[in-house]
Formats: C-alpha cells, sequence, structure tokens
C-alpha cells in the first residue's frame, strides 16, 4: 500500500488544568481507512480538533504533516481548504434548509451574492447519488432520517473536495442498517482514492471497514495494529484500551455483605423506553437491574449504550416515551412517572451533565442545595433563610466545596466543585436511593477521591448507589457487582470478584444482534 | 464603635468526610459578594438619586414639594404594580404582553358594572381580581401546559383584551365611578385628631412602620445568631438602620405635609413587602428563579415548572386588574384606549431594575427602582416642560443605557 498521507508526531494538547493529549502519534497511509479507538475521554476527539483546526495551530505541540507538508492551521476553514473534513458526533446541518442549500452551506454556488439554483441542484443532485442517497436535493432536512442526514454531512465534505474524511463516532446515533450502509459508503469511497479516520469503539466496525488501527489510552498512543493480520482479534484490541494499572484511587471499600432475604431497595423490571423522536428505536430495552442498601452498583457501558436513558426515564420519565416496565421500591411497586414522585418515593438522579440539567448556574450555592428540599426548611411555604445558611454552611465544609462563602454564584466554581455541590443537593434531599451518572466526569484527580469517599459513606450509611460511568477503573475501584449495556441492552451482570476491564469491555462491545 | 465578628463552631457536617474550609474574613467577602451580586440594584438605586437630585436642580426643588411627590404616586402607582408582576413573568424566563390591554379590560368591566348595573364597589373590586386572574390564568394555561410561547399567546392577548374592552364600552368612555372605587386611585388617607401642621394619621403610619422595620432587622440579626451564622459588623448594621429609618422619615414628612399618605401609596406599600417576601423566603419564590434561570436543572430537582408558570401568569392577571382599577378609578372614567402601552413601561422597569432577558435574575425592589427612574424622569420633564414627543426619546435612552451598562459591567467583571 502506499506511503503515509498524515502523520500526527508527538501531540501534547493541554487545558486548563488537564492534560489531554500527552504524546500522540498517528500515521495514516494513502488510500486507507484508519480506526482511532480508546475508552471515553481517553483523547480521540481532542486529537480529532487538533487535527481539523479546531483547537488551531500554537495551541499544541508537535507536527502536523499532510500529504508531506507542514499544516499549521489556523481554523477549520484552513483544514478544509487543504482537504480535511471532519464530521462531528452532533451533525451540523440546519434543518430548516434543504438538502442542496446544507452542502453548499458556507461555500454556495453564486455570483455576486446570488446563490445560482441551477448549478446548485445539478450540482446536488450528483453529490447525493454519489453518497447513494436517493431524496431529493429540496428536501428539508429534518424531514429525513438521522442515517441520511448523516449522508448529506458526507455530501457536504465531497463538496469539500475532501481528500481525508474524518468521522467522530458516525454510527452512534444510527440503527443497524443506516449503520451498514454508511460503512459501505466509507468502503466505497475508500475504492474513490479517499482516506477515511473513523473514530468508533464497535469492535464489529472496525473489523468491517478499518485497515489498520491505532489504539489511545489516557492521552497516549498505545499501538497501531494492522486490522487484516490475523493475530490481531477484538481481545487483543480490549487489553490495548483497557490496559491500565488499578492503584490506590479508591478509598479501602469493604464489599456489601448480600442479605438475600431482603427485598432490594431499587429495583426495575423489563424496562423499555422508545427514543424521543425516531419511535422506532428502542434506546432501552428490557432492562431488569436491582440494587440493595448499603450496596453500590456499576453500570458500564460505552456511549449509546442507553445507561442515561434508562436512569433517566425511570427517574420522572424525565427521557424519551415510556414503553413498558415496573419499579419496585423495597419490593413494592411505585410510580415514578413525574421527577416530584420519583423524589418523593426516595429516589435522586445525579445527572451526568451538571451544567445542563443539575445546577442553576447563575444562582448560589445555597440556593442551589436547598432547591429539591425545600419544603425541609421551610414552614408553610416559607423559606427560614437562616437555617437554609447554616444547612449549605454545612456541606460546604463537609463536602469541603472551595469557595469563599455559600453566596458565591455556582457558574463560576470549578467542576469539581459544582458536582459537590449537584451532589450536596441530593443528599440533602434524603433519597434511599442515589442514581449517579458519571460523578467524576471532566473533574481532576483530588477531587475525584474526594467524591468517591462521600459515595462511599452514602453506602456505608445505607443508601442504596447505582454507579453509572464509563471510566471502567472507576467502577472496579467502587462497584460491588457492576451491570454491562450495549446499544440499549443488559448484556451481562458482572460480581465484584470476577470483574476485570477485560471481562467488561467484552461485554459491552458484545453485538446482542 | 467596636467591629464585632461573629465566629461560629463549625456546624454539624451532614453528610460526614472531611471538614475544611476557614471561616476568617467570610463578613468581607459576604459584603463584598452581595454588593457584587447586587450591583445592577445598587448602581439603579445610585441613578434614581443622581436623577432626582438633578431634576429637584433644574426645577428649583420642584420636584421635591410635598404636592409633586404626591403626585408621583399618584401618576406612576399603576406602572409599579404592574412592574411587580411582570419582574416576576420575566425571572420565570417570559414575557406578558397583555397587561397594558388588561388594565384597560378591567376598567370597562368595574365601569359596567358599577355606572350601568349599579354594583356596589366592594364587590366590584372583587370580580374585576378575578376577572383579571382569570384572564391570567387563561393565557397562563396556553403557555404553561400547551407550551406555546409566551410572547405569541399575551401577544394574542394584548389584542383580544383590548378588543372586549371596546365591545364592552362600545366606543364610548363610562363614568363616573362611584366615590368609594374613586379613592383608590386619588384619595388620601382620613384625617383625624387635633390640627397639626402635618397629616396626623400619615405621621402615625410612619413612627409605626420605623418601629416595625427596626424590630424587624434586629430580630433577623438575632436569629443569624441563633443559627451561628456570621452576621455583619454592629457599626455596618447601625449604619442600615439609620438609612432605613431616615428614607421612611423624609418620605413620611413629606407627604404628611400635604394631604396625607395617598391610598393607592399603601396598597402599593403592602405589595412590594409581600411580593418581596414571596420571592425571597417562599418556596414558590425560589421555585420562579429556579425555572427561569434552568427549566431542565429545575424539573429534575422536582420543581412543577408546570404550575408555577401557570400561577406566575394568573398573577400578573390579577395585579393587572388591580392596576386596571387603579387607572379607571384615577381618571374617574374607563376609556377604550385607557392603558395603552403600559406593558412596554412595565417590561422597561424591570430591565431597568435588573431583570434579565433570559429570566433567573431580578428582586421586587429592582422593578420600583426601576419603575420609580422612569416615573421621575416623566413628572420631572413635565415639570420642566418637555414635550412628549422629547420625552420618550430620552426614556428610550435610559433604558438602553441602564442595561448597557449591566452588560458592559458584566463582560468588565468577566461573569
Amino acid at each position: 500500500m502506499a506511503g503515509p498521507v498524515l502523520e500526527m508526531r508527538s501531540i501534547v494538547k493541554t487545558f486548563p488544568g488537564v492534560k489531554a493529549l500527552s504524546d500522540v502519534t498517528l500515521t495514516v497511509r494513502q488510500g486507507e481507512v484508519h480506526a482511532v479507538c480508546g475508552e471515553n475521554g481517553a483523547g480521540k476527539s481532542t486529537l480529532m480538533k487538533v487535527l481539523s483546526g479546531v483547537h488551531p495551530h500554537g495551541s499544541y505541540e508537535g507536527d502536523i504533516l499532510f500529504e508531506g507538508q507542514v499544516c499549521r492551521f489556523r481554523d477549520i476553514r484552513a483544514s478544509e481548504q487543504r482537504g480535511i473534513v471532519i464530521i462531528h458526533q452532533e451533525l451540523a446541518l440546519v434543518p430548516h434548509l434543504s438538502l442542496a442549500e446544507n452542502i453548499f452551506l458556507g461555500n454556495e454556488h453564486a455570483a455576486r451574492g446570488f446563490i445560482n439554483w441551477r448549478d446548485t441542484l445539478r450540482h446536488a443532485t450528483e453529490l447525493l447519488r454519489r453518497v447513494g442517497l436517493d431524496e431529493h436535493p429540496e428536501t428539508r432536512v429534518a424531514d429525513i432520517g438521522v442515517g441520511k442526514q448523516q449522508l448529506v454531512e458526507i455530501a457536504k465534505a465531497l463538496s469539500k473536495k475532501v481528500r481525508l474524511l474524518i468521522l467522530d463516532e458516525p454510527t452512534a446515533a444510527l440503527n443497524d442498517e443506516d449503520s451498514g450502509k454508511l460503512l459501505d459508503l466509507i468502503l466505497q469511497l475508500k475504492d474513490q482514492d479517499i482516506t477515511s479516520i473513523i473514530i468508533s469503539h464497535k469492535l464489529n466496525e472496525i473489523r468491517r471497514v478499518a485497515d489498520s488501527v491505532t489504539i489511545i489510552r489516557d492521552g497516549l498512543s498505545i499501538e497501531t495494529l494492522d486490522v487484516r493480520a490475523p493475530e490481531t482479534t477484538e481481545d487483543r484490541i480490549i487489553s490495548g484500551m483497557v490496559g491500565r494499572d488499578l492503584d490506590s484511587r479508591f478509598p479501602e471499600r469493604t464489599p456489601h455483605r448480600t442479605e438475600e432475604g431482603a427485598a432490594p431497595a431499587l429495583e426495575i423490571r423489563n424496562w423499555t423506553v422508545h427514543h424521543p423522536i425516531d419511535q422506532h428505536r428502542k434506546v432501552v430495552d428490557d432492562v431488569s437491574i436491582r440494587v440493595r442498601r448499603g450496596e453500590i452498583v456499576g453500570i458500564a457501558g460505552l456511549m449509546g449504550a442507553g445507561r442515561t436513558e434508562l436512569a433517566m426515564s425511570v427517574f420522572g420519565r424525565a427521557y424519551g416515551r415510556y414503553a413498558g416496565g415496573t419499579v419496585l421500591k423495597d419490593g413494592e411497586e411505585i410510580r415514578t412517572r413525574t421527577v416530584a414522585e420519583a423524589v418523593g418515593h426516595g429516589i435522586a438522579y445525579v445527572t451526568e451533565d451538571r451544567k445542563h440539567y443539575g445546577l442553576n448556574l447563575i444562582d448560589t450555592i445555597n440556593r442551589n442545595i436547598s432547591l429539591t428540599a425545600l419544603h425541609k426548611v421551610a414552614r408553610r411555604g416559607v423559606v427560614d433563610e437562616h437555617e437554609e445558611r447554616q444547612v449549605s454552611e454545612g456541606f460546604r465544609q463537609s463536602m469541603n466545596i472551595k469557595a469563599p462563602t455559600v453566596f458565591e454564584t455556582v457558574g463560576k466554581l470549578s467542576g469539581g466543585n459544582q458536582q459537590k455541590v449537584v451532589l450536596s443537593k441530593w443528599i440533602f434531599a434524603g433519597p434511599d436511593v442515589l442514581i449517579l451518572d458519571e460523578p467524576t466526569r471532566g473533574i481532576d484527580v483530588g477531587a475525584k477521591y474526594e467524591i468517591y469517599t462521600v459515595i462511599d459513606q452514602l453506602a456505608a450509611q445505607g443508601k442504596a448507589v447505582v454507579f453509572i460511568s464509563s471510566e471502567l477503573p472507576e467502577l472496579l475501584g467502587m462497584c460491588d457487582r457492576i451491570y454491562t449495556m450495549a446499544a440499549g441492552r443488559l448484556t451481562g451482570e458482572v460480581p465484584r470478584a470476577e470483574a476485570t476491564q477485560e471481562v467488561l469491555m467484552r461485554r459491552m462491545t458484545k453485538d446482542k444482534r | 464603635m467596636s467591629t464585632e465578628v461573629t465566629k461560629s463552631p463549625a456546624a454539624a457536617p451532614p453528610g460526614g468526610g472531611p471538614a475544611g474550609g476557614g471561616r476568617g474574613g467570610n463578613v468581607l467577602q459576604l459584603l463584598a459578594g452581595n454588593l457584587r451580586g447586587n450591583m445592577r440594584q445598587y448602581g439603579m438605586l445610585i441613578a434614581l438619586g443622581l436623577i432626582v437630585a438633578l431634576f429637584a436642580i433644574w426645577t428649583d426643588g420642584q420636584l421635591l414639594l410635598p404636592r409633586n411627590v404626591s403626585n408621583l404616586v399618584l401618576q406612576n402607582g399603576y406602572v409599579l404594580i404592574l412592574a411587580i408582576g411582570m419582574m416576576l413573568v420575566i425571572i420565570a424566563g417570559h414575557i406578558d404582553l397583555s397587561v397594558g390591554s388588561m388594565t384597560a379590560f378591567v376598567g370597562a368591566f368595574a365601569a359596567v358594572l358599577t355606572v350601568q348595573h349599579g354594583v356596589p364597589w366592594p364587590i366590584t373590586l372583587v370580580l374585576c381580581l378575578i376577572a383579571g386572574a382569570i384572564g391570567g390564568a387563561a393565557q397562563g394555561f396556553f403557555i404553561a401546559y400547551l407550551g406555546i410561547p409566551s410572547f405569541i399567546v399575551t401577544l394574542a392577548g394584548m389584542l383580544i383584551f383590548r378588543g372586549f374592552t371596546e365591545i364592552l364600552l362600545q366606543g364610548q368612555t363610562l363614568g363616573p365611578f362611584p366615590n368609594g372605587l374613586q379613592k383608590m386611585g386619588n384619595g388620601f388617607l382620613p384625617e383625624v385628631g387635633p390640627h397639626t401642621n402635618y397629616h396626623n394619621i400619615t405621621l402615625l403610619l410612619g413612627l409605626v412602620l420605623i418601629v416595625f422595620a427596626v424590630l424587624q432587622e434586629v430580630r433577623d440579626r438575632r436569629r443569624q445568631r441563633e443559627f451561628s451564622l456570621d452576621v455583619v459588623p454592629l457599626n455596618l448594621f447601625l449604619l442600615k438602620l439609620v438609612s432605613i429609618v431616615a428614607a421612611i422619615l423624609v418620605l413620611t414628612l413629606l407627604l404628611a405635609s400635604y394631604k396625607g399618605a395617598p391610598i393607592l401609596l399603601l396598597v402599593l406599600g403592602a405589595l412590594v413587602v409581600g411580593y418581596g417576601y414571596v420571592m425571597r423566603n417562599a418556596v414558590f419564590g425560589r421555585h420562579i428563579y429556579a425555572i427561569g434561570g434552568n427549566l431542565p436543572a429545575a424539573k429534575l430537582s422536582g420543581v412543577k415548572d408546570k404550575k408555577v408558570t401557570f400561577l406566575v401568569f394568573m398573577n400578573m392577571g390579577a395585579l393587572a386588574a388591580l392596576a386596571g382599577l387603579a387607572i379607571a378609578a384615577r381618571l374617574n372614567a374607563a376609556s377604550p384606549k385607557a392603558g395603552l402601552n403600559y406593558e412596554l413601561e412595565a417590561i422597561a422597569s424591570s430591565f431597568i431594575g435588573g431583570a434579565s432577558m433570559s429570566g433567573g435574575v431580578g428582586t421586587v425592589l429592582g422593578a420600583i427602582i426601576g419603575g420609580l427612574v422612569l416615573g421621575v424622569l416623566n413628572n420631572g420633564m413635565n415639570l420642566l416642560s418637555v414635550g412628549t414627543d422629547w420625552q420618550q426619546v430620552i426614556k428610550g435612552f435610559a433604558l438602553l443605557a441602564a442595561v448597557g451598562f449591566d452588560v458592559w459591567n458584566k463582560r468588565r467583571s468577566g461573569s
């Protein structure tokens, strides 16, 4: 095969407080499909943002060589002019414009500011045919499915004379059929000598389309494997992805003694949820889990596995369309059709997205902590401000929230401290069951340890904890039992003694079909 | 005077875990934080002071004559009532364009009841408030439960209620109102007792108010101690007390040396205290801030966002009805063109007083300050015989300047 088309040499990228990429080297040969895989947060997306100029030259260290020339991209436009086009996970299409308008957005066929519709439509039709999309170019983007929208993105890339196409988890939101079509298209483009980089953690997909795979872990490029070589098995890739030692990043935890007699604090039976818009897609499919008092139960899964969707739909149907299943608290069936009902039954859900779903960023620590359980510091609907302040002062100290006073605006705190505020808020609500969704996402190691300690204490106090996380070491370090999910289904239940990263990863990447 | 700082023993940590965080210097940080957080409001209070001072000078003191202060209250009372309700609506992240038409509609309704059908005025008052609440609730239903944007629902409401007003009045002006109702717009407290140079009841009321305010502040301070919280140093606390007392005293003396306190002012005072308390201390008020600040987070915290939104609009309707009665009573007639553009004055008052387009921010006191800025501008320019044409231009710039200052200030402090 041909020589390298792209070389990224010793890329280092630092964000304030976090080193996202420590040393990554990536070499892609002309005309191949090159997969990049790694755990969530390993640095895959950051690497692609460096390559495409989202993070401009100068904001990172290391060199990028494309077609033999050193590249210093100031922005995406600069990289696109060289023929490097990235398609993000969240599609960048304008829903109310037509396919043709979207394909040429920012790059219109126009003379003196007026669009030449004849050329636009003719050219668009051609591009749509090339990506195998049988739609009229004047159809609105909003009127076609996500799978087809993905193809429009590729048509848009082709219109920019793409030489290197980067796809960031392109099939994460697609069903099987659409995924298959997309993968076929990538292979067709390969025949047209377009090189592709595909970020994915679906191992079966990688095996199907990729020629080689580079594994990234903790901001380091670990190795590049030839996918076609017989020794490159799925297990081989998994061990590359997870091969990291467990160290004492977790508090000593005495594992939970299971009292088989007592009813679980929370039991979810046959829970099924449909996608809020695409009603034919099951986002959560017949999932049953249970958690006892004093137990920490993990849910492992890759992006799109349906973990958050499961949690949010149980918690007051805050996600998707309910399609069946029951929730039992201490052995009795309960209604959790609204958030208020769920909270009333002693369930708390600590969101993975604290900025959008967890906190009122423009308000104070004080008022954020008291919001879910205002009645506890209120008499007949009137809040006792002094009692409220005493409560939040107590949390500020016990949780070690680093802020001068509880009247500090939450938006000004660091991620770790914001997370402590969210946790305080839900601990104050006094739940029996806490569902923690990625409680340590985006926070530094020191704050992580503090949060693990809090979680451990909650379990020791007899609360049931459901711990959703993408970081396997974290689950292995904290949980008594771990469920694995893939594509909306439960794919395994592993007790602490048997859990290793390899075992979990295999189940997380298991294709149920 | 000695400065004292109460240091509290560390409160029992509810969640356990590593305790930490010193408390020294907290009081200063508390003050600084408080000042920063309310920059817009303090800024507007200072601006209001400046505007009053300037107009007092330009009008050779006419602005602050007892008669004029009394007038100022009567002329702007209804806009202030509307501004309170509007502030709630804007904090919740919405807007209400229908309040001007609503005031006209309620005025017309009141005229039809009393003038045409001879319904006694107290019953009219209650019926009008109910009518306003129903009108607000109807809009609130479309906004909260059907999810139609408030801008559109209340724009429709603006047309609908204006239309109903004209239907009720058949294009004519209806009046006069019975005495009791007139009092609401024009009346003053009755006078009793010996003849002094001041209005006795007003003086008495002012004194009661001062005692009440001082007691409240002292009680609050004691409660903070009880909960072992840091309190403001004593000298600052005294300064605050003195300012409050002085402010009430000056206003009382001004009003008492003319005809006494207008009834409308008493109504307004009660509303400010009541709504201020609700927004600060009631669960309902907190929920309004929560849904305006971050709706998804509020939902996931169990806040009944739809119910809160509904009630906020119902409340706005009731307050608009009250304002409508006040206007009709003051003009002693219901006119089809009453309350024109009042919604815009109320909205402008809220924004001058610290509300944010995206919701979640603002106080009742802020709305009043904003309303007074506009009111003093109106009144002062009237005294200077500035035409309404230029008045509008100047008020427009005042709004732009107030919000512009806030945006600039926020950008500068990098928040």
